[in-house]
């Protein structure tokens, strides 16, 4: 689904992924673990199409396409989704009307013609209830006011009414709290299919205790130093990111 | 990206003024400048009463000894008065019988603009008066409202047929003298609207005027005066918009709106005056005088305006409270794109006791532009229990433009309530970029947010019009973010 050749990417002219290589296949989770500053939102910002980061080297291949020469949106309709760290708000306009406009953007570039209001009212329903987003909250401006908890689960809200083949979680357990963490976790669970991929972008090994990864990368210093099963995120739990370091000392 | 937005900006300020065409139609026009001559020629041209022609000759003398203000935040190049055209009007006699005595070319005009002049337009429930360049030309459901008791009809022919309505409220909310446009504008205005709803009449469609500049070099100077008697009510629409052309035209009109006792007005305006075009050249400089006055005990009055088109806008819908309980409402979205100046806002002046005003004002700048809100809200002494509560929000696309807000208030009673809320926003790159990321393209995700923003005052307008100035917004600042 996902392959990643010797990537490098730069932001204001410094270089922050100094050659990644990833593989990702449908169906398979994958965790990027790392401490600050390593680079992982960047990675998540080039997959995505974020116009800040400049790849100056490397190829990504979605679906046997060229994903660098695609934009954000076609990205998107292409079925890439990026759960934000830090989502944004948009004042005055309401998740209905935002997740309405997102959704028949994406029927069109399928071809297909506009949800009816009343497919469109019964699948937000059904999502909602997948993903135990209040019911209130989806008559709110777009993250406006909402609380920690609240925007990331919006987050996975708008996860499961796009139904992404590719999405990239970045930090999404930051600032949750134990619960709030479960039903994150456990509506990316629900959403989870043969045909679909996640890549779980995260600072601590906790998520991953809810969302069960195959395999586990970790980032250091723009590049991937090591990759391996579950395991490796208990190890890293255990010893700490400076296990890593010293290793790579060592080598 | 760069590359990409100027592209975009481009193709959407070389081509989104759609009204920028011109009819050929034979006009009669009168030699350029201005003195009392001209003045005595405009009215004897409309056959006036003597009282008009004395109006306008001292509104002239009052002029002369004007000079234009200079207090807004615009930069506005030097007007020559002398170079103006002042009366131009399609050759044809105006006056017609039926729609079909409508020249040819001056109905395809108004189907370009989109404003059916024909039986249909009943089923919208609009009558229209269409004014182009100095005359009205037609005025439909004259006789569908006459049945009513309501006057609705180019100002010219309310001179003629009602001249005791006229001359007792022409100049009673804005008088000649109340500044330099506005006695401008008594001494060479060529037509207008005029609208009277009588006692107890709810008037059962909207009224709307349509004005367009036609010919070159000319100045729009139109009137509209609303008269609501007691208990009645109307809601008007008005419309502009010019033909494309580098050199700047001026257009000064007024507005006056009378509420009586318990009589409401709604008066809306969707201002699209050609704006001149990406690098501020042409376009209209329109400086603008609107007032209503609630009069009588329980009255409202609520403006609520679009502002997108013109180079430089100098408009400030403003209302007397004088009545007990009278309310009024200022609704404002102004965008400003290129090179536009706007510097708009009201007045509220609370005279009676427990009168409440309400403004929101919502600023859209982009581009070069510059975007000011100006307001005040004056509270008199004896304006017991009066309440204010203004909210005035500027976005900002881009970081070459500018939002002012210039609010005062001057509170003489101290049991009066006046509050003001005021932000500023930038529509920024994330916002674009998470939008982008659920597959909304950078134009759709503009609109979103724009009519997010400017949703509280749209859904003010008429619903035809609402939607007209939906797409409208978007028009005028696609392509603006950079």
């Amino acid at each position: 689904m996902l392959i990643i050749k010797d990537l490098h990417a730069e932001i204001d002219g410094k270089e922050i992924l100094k050659g990644i290589n990833l593989e990702l296949k449908a169906g398979e989770v994958h965790a990027i673990m790392g401490p600050n500053g390593s680079g992982k939102s960047t990675l998540a910002s080039v997959i995505s199409g974020r116009d800040l980061v400049k790849v100056t080297k490397g190829k990504v291949i979605y679906k046997g396409n060229n994903l660098l020469d695609m934009s954000p949106e076609a990205r998107s309709h292409a079925g890439i989704f990026l759960g934000f760290q830090y989502p944004i708000e948009i004042p005055g306009v309401s998740i209905i009307n935002f997740m309405k406009t997102a959704l028949n953007e994406h029927r069109k570039a399928r071809g297909e013609d506009a949800i009816s209001p009343s497919d469109f009212l019964k699948l937000m329903r059904e999502k909602k209830a997948l993903v135990e987003i209040d019911s209130s909250l989806v008559n709110r401006s777009v993250n406006e006011g909402f609380s920690g908890g609240e925007k990331k689960r919006n987050e996975i809200f708008q996860m499961a009414m796009l139904e992404p083949e590719l999405a990239i979680l970045d930090e999404t357990d930051s600032g949750l709290d134990i619960d709030a963490l479960r039903t994150v976790a456990n509506g990316v669970n629900k959403l989870k299919t043969p045909k679909n991929a996640t890549i779980v972008i995260t600072h601590y090994q906790r998520l991953l205790d809810y969302i069960i990864p195959d395999r586990v990368h970790v980032l250091y210093k723009g590049r991937i130093v090591k990759s391996s099963g579950r395991e490796l995120a208990m190890e890293l739990e255990e010893k700490g990111y400076d296990w890593i370091k010293k290793e790579l000392a060592n080598d | 990206m760069e590359k990409e937005q100027d592209k975009i900006l481009n193709e959407i300020t070389q081509g989104d003024y759609k009204y920028g065409f011109y009819t050929n139609i034979e006009m009669e026009t009168f030699p350029k400048g201005l003195n009392e001559d001209v003045v005595r020629m405009i009215s004897a041209k409309k056959k006036e009463p003597e009282f008009l022609l004395e109006f306008r000759l001292k509104a002239f003398r009052h002029w002369k000894k004007m000079k234009m203000p200079d207090w807004a935040q615009l930069n506005i190049p030097e007007i020559d008065y002398q170079n103006i055209i002042y009366y131009a009007a399609p050759k044809k006699k105006p006056e017609l019988e039926s729609l079909d005595e409508v020249d040819p070319e001056l109905r395809e005009t108004f189907d370009k603009l989109g404003i059916a002049l024909d039986e249909q337009k009943r089923l919208t429930g609009v009558a229209v008066d269409a004014v182009i360049d100095s005359v009205s030309v037609k005025t439909t459901f004259k006789e569908t409202l006459a049945e009513l008791g309501i006057i609705f009809s180019s100002f010219s022919e309310a001179v003629r047929e009602h001249p005791d309505l006229v001359r007792k409220y022409l100049g009673s909310v804005v008088p000649y003298s109340d500044n330099f446009f506005a006695a401008l504008n008594s001494a060479v205005f060529s037509d207008g609207s005029f609208c009277y709803i009588p006692k107890g009449v709810r008037c059962p469609m909207e009224l709307s005027t349509y004005f367009r500049i036609n010919a070159a070099n000319t100045g729009q100077f139109e009137r509209t005066l609303i008269v609501a008697d007691e208990s009645s009510y109307v809601s008007y629409l008005e419309g502009c918009t010019a033909p494309q052309r580098d050199e700047n035209q001026l257009h000064a009109a007024i507005v006056e709106i009378i509420a009586h006792e318990s009589a409401e007005v709604k008066y809306s305006t969707v201002q699209n005056w050609y704006p001149g075009d990406k690098n501020g050249l042409g376009g209209i400089f329109n400086f603008v005088t609107k007032r209503g006055i609630c009069k009588g005990d329980n009255s409202k009055i609520s403006w609520t305006q679009v502002e997108t088109g013109s180079a430089i806008t100098w408009k400030y819908p403003s209302c007397i409270l004088k009545g007990n309980n009278s309310s009024a409402e200022f609704y404002s979205v102004a965008v400003t794109n290129n090179h536009q100046q706007a510097d708009t806002g009201t007045k509220m002046i609370h005279i009676g006791k427990n009168t409440r005003s309400l403004i929101v004002s919502k600023g859209i700048s982009a581009g070069n532009s510059q975007n000011s809100y100006r307001g005040l809200v004056k509270v008199l002494k004896n304006a017991d229990n009066a309440r204010n509560f203004s909210q005035c929000d500027s976005l900002l696309l881009g970081d070459k433009c500018g939002a002012h807000t210039f609010p005062y208030i001057e509170a003489n009673n101290s049991s009066s309530v006046v509050e003001h809320e005021a932000t500023t926003s930038k529509i920024g790159e994330d916002q674009i970029f998470y939008c982008n990321q659920r597959g909304i393209s950078t134009e759709d995700a503009i609109g979103l947010i724009v009519n997010g923003y400017t949703k509280e005052v749209l859904n003010k307008l008429p619903m035809e019009f609402a939607v007209e100035a939906q797409k409208l917004l978007q028009i005028s600042l696609e392509g603006s973010v950079g």
